[in-house]
């Protein structure tokens, strides 16, 4: 009988997507540097209008390459679940032995690794263009670290809210925005204070607290707007 | 062909279902049952609810009322994910990955049958040399080929096919028809969604006619 067939497990279907992830990434790696490149952008245009002088730039560093990270991962979020929705991946992943919340908290990694993880790695560079004093620069990671996938997170609710819309555009964008601002607040503050000598670690706390709540709610809750978006 | 022993329990059964969107009526209430070796032909109309009918079964909708049985216990996800294939109107196929990958990650998702590997089952749907070439590339009816491959390489004994013979030529009609008639003497059963267009697999055969409840509601 057929049905004795082993049926994956929730390792194997997360290295599946992944794996598909992957490839996917590697068959349009020209798409892969956009959020980077945007980021950049802002980061440039930032630099050129207030005059390039050290001083003055150094003040507005860590709010700047705050919201360059925030706003590229706003680019990017309609396409975490978009392209699966309009192919009826999501339908076969409905159908999966494994909870759809597992999939989608995977897939919503998978989105984070290659969208705000590159952007990650740049942001010592990105700094340095900035004049971002060296001191900062640890806290700076720390809050990025943390607050980047809080934001993937909270993005990946709304984006599945959105994901039965033919174009969400900037409604994706209002409703994200709310529940930005207060990663946006915390994150840039914690460097803020640090940078007024002052203890970052509250506020590095409060992005880790959060991101452990959403870590197990936002998945759950994507989930079920999948379910209500697809219906 | 010979006939099985009857089985104990019908490998789906629905009682008493019914489906409304906003309040309109799309179908019900409907009471069948498939057996396994069975293959139960859902022939109406187009709009008569057929694949929202499949929707249904497959779990991606919710009904409005009725219980729907699989192997003998009430329908919930687990007992879904190990017992249905869903073949819908979407393909759910990457555009950039190439057939053998797509084959790969939705086997990896849903488990493959023991004994069969993708290679095989692109042989079987007449996509042999295509391994590596991107979905993109391909056409509709070879698109609706690598959909059965993958259902080929299921271990879900029910089959859900909603318009599997669409896009198909000829050959590729009988190529479904073979599937669902092997797929049936394995033991499994299949649900087959036409408008009646084509012939049906040479199997046993039970009808389901489905037609617009709406009639009255709208006068």
């Amino acid at each position: 009988m057929k049905a004795t067939s082993p049926l994956p497990g929730l390792p194997g279907t997360a290295s599946a997507l992944m794996r598909r992830d992957l490839r996917l990434l590697w068959r349009r790696r020209g798409d892969a540097l956009q959020p980077a490149l945007f980021a950049l952008l802002v980061i440039v245009l930032f630099a050129l209008a207030l005059g390039g002088e050290a001083k003055v730039l150094a003040s507005v560093a860590p709010a700047v390459l705050w919201v360059a990270v925030l706003l590229s991962g706003l680019l990017a979020l309609d396409t975490l679940f978009r392209g699966d929705a309009e192919d009826g991946s999501l339908e076969q992943w409905m159908l999966a032995p494994v909870p759809l919340a597992w999939l989608v908290g995977v897939r919503t990694f998978m989105h984070w690794a290659t969208t705000a993880l590159p952007l990650l790695l740049a942001t010592p560079f990105l700094a340095e263009l900035m004049h971002l004093p060296r001191g900062q620069l640890p806290v700076l990671m720390a809050s990025l670290a943390l607050g980047t996938p809080l934001l993937s997170l909270l993005g990946a609710v709304v984006a599945a809210l959105t994901v039965g819309m033919r174009r969400s555009g900037i409604l994706l964008a209002l409703l994200a925005l709310p529940l930005y601002v207060p990663v946006l607040v915390f994150g840039a503050g914690s460097v803020a204070a640090s940078a007024q000598g002052m203890d970052p670690v509250g506020a590095l706390l409060l992005l880790g607290a959060g991101l452990v709540v959403s870590l197990v709610l936002a998945p759950l809750a994507a989930a079920a707007a999948i379910r209500i978006a697809l219906n | 062909m010979p006939l099985t022993d009857p089985p104990a329990q019908p490998l789906l059964e629905a009682r008493g279902l019914r489906f409304a969107r906003n309040d309109d009526p799309v179908f019900g209430p409907l009471d069948f049952s498939v057996d396994a070796g069975e293959a139960l032909l859902v022939q109406g109309d187009n709009g008569a609810g057929k694949t929202t009918l499949l929707r249904v079964l497959a779990g991606l909708l919710r009904a409005d009322a009725g219980e729907i049985d699989i192997d003998g216990g009430a329908a919930g996800p687990a007992r879904r994910a190990r017992a249905i294939a869903y073949l819908g109107h979407l393909p759910g196929l990457k555009a950039d990955l190439s057939v053998l990958e797509n084959l790969e990650f939705l086997c990896g998702l849903q488990g493959r049958r023991r004994g069969q590997l993708p290679e095989h089952a692109l042989g079987i749907v007449g996509l042999a040399g295509y391994e590596d070439a991107l979905a993109r590339q391909l056409s509709a009816g070879q698109k609706k080929r690598l959909s059965l491959a993958r259902l080929w390489l299921s271990p879900a004994p029910l089959w859900l096919l909603d318009e599997p013979y669409a896009n198909l030529d000829l050959e590729g009609i009988e190529l479904v028809n073979r599937m669902v008639q092997a797929h049936l003497r394995a033991g499994g059963a299949a649900l087959v969604t036409t408008h009646g267009a084509y012939a049906a697999p040479p199997v046993r055969t039970r009808l389901l006619a489905m037609t617009r409840p709406v009639a009255e509601r709208a006068a």
